[in-house]
């Protein structure tokens, strides 16, 4: 893979805090036009694929969602987050049909998941989404809470939330826990968004270009606050730390002291206690 | 009469604190809700909502943290329900 095309630390850095990144107008017109008529013409089906299989062997003769993620700079952001080899979870044409105006409940996808390995989810807007369309809200910084899916229902605006408003061949890339909910669609258009869950097969550690490891501006990037924490940002750091220890594989790394005081139980002896 | 439900996600346990998060259920059907209709909540705090005559029908309980849990983040802990009671055309 070229380095070029691989995410670098404060992407990735954005990424453990966010638990989103945004490409806008990563993919060419050419495939927007193509993933649309496939839609249209039903050359990809929707129901799942043989989950679990390599993503490298899907949809090779598709100019549309295939020709999508073998795009260098998609690979090169599949490669930096879950690495090479990377198997197909299931795949999904969500739609929201013209004059809906009930948003979708917020959640975050599959079950209640503990781990620090993480899946990521592809969304793909192949058309352009306006605000009065959807698109797709996200909660940047939500990935890291322990909920399981719908559980988080009762709740209707956060401060700081994010909607996708944006160009065709817009991609955003969300950490498998990333808080979510499809918008109304006010136009007289059905409205698309494709999503793509993906798995990893090798261990996270620094998949992506390090050559930026060790820039100031990653700890100021896993220090970025979300307004809706509230008094919870504290902890939402310590989890970020704990989390970029595990993508780097250093297990000493820290930001401003928040895990090394707590992490402090000296157990050596004065002379006057031995 | 109906019941308005108002529901702020706050800061800290103070009622002064700020909001974060918000969501409003209206059983007399003339406003319609749902996620991510508005950007800025309808109150900066709880004590402003009680100004303006919402009546706090429920506060958060406080439990210490699991052990082992003691980092973990999960749901908003400081959730404020709030009411109001208004006449509707069928009483």
């Amino acid at each position: 893979m070229d380095k070029t095309y691989l995410l670098n630390s404060v992407q990735m850095a954005n990424f453990a805090a966010d638990g989103l990144l945004r490409f806008d107008e990563l993919i060419p017109d050419d495939v927007n036009r193509e993933a649309m008529r496939e839609i249209d013409e039903g050359l990809i089906p929707t129901h799942y694929e043989e989950q679990g299989q390599p993503l490298d062997g899907l949809w090779t003769q598709s100019k549309g969602f295939g020709a999508m993620f073998r795009l260098p700079q998609v690979q090169g952001i599949i490669q930096s987050l879950i690495g090479p080899e990377s198997l197909y979870d299931h795949h999904a044409f969500h739609r929201v049909g013209p004059g809906h105006e009930e948003g979708q409940t917020w959640h975050a996808d599959a079950i209640i998941d503990t781990r620090q390995h993480f899946d990521i989810q592809l969304f793909y807007y192949p058309h352009d989404t306006p605000r009065e369309m959807g698109g797709t809200m996200f909660l940047p910084g939500s990935h890291l809470r322990r909920i399981h899916e719908t559980d988080i229902g009762r709740y209707q605006n956060f401060l700081g939330q994010l909607p996708m408003v944006c160009k065709a061949g817009t991609l955003a890339v969300g950490h498998h826990g990333i808080w979510h909910c499809a918008q109304p669609n006010t136009t007289d258009k059905m409205r698309y968004m494709f999503k793509l869950r993906l798995n990893p097969t090798v261990r996270q550690k620094c998949l992506w270009n390090t050559d930026d490891l060790d820039s100031p501006e990653v700890g100021k990037v896993l220090f970025r606050n979300h307004k809706w924490y509230g008094n919870e940002d504290r902890l939402e750091y310590a989890n970020r730390i704990k989390f970029w220890r595990f993508l780097t594989g250093n297990e000493s790394f820290d930001v401003n002291y928040w895990l090394t005081r707590i992490e402090n139980t000296p157990e050596r002896l004065t002379a006057q206690a031995a | 009469m109906r019941q308005k439900l108002l529901i702020l996600y706050v800061r800290t346990p103070d009622l002064k604190s700020q909001v974060g998060a918000w969501s409003i259920y209206d059983g007399t059907g003339r406003e319609h809700h749902t996620t991510g209709d508005s950007d800025t909540p309808p109150y900066n705090s709880v004590f402003d909502a009680m100004k303006d005559g919402w009546r706090v029908i429920q506060f958060p309980q406080q439990f210490p943290a699991y052990p082992g849990m003691e980092l973990s983040t999960a749901y908003l802990k400081f959730e404020y329900i709030l009411e109001k009671l208004e006449e509707t055309r069928n009483g």
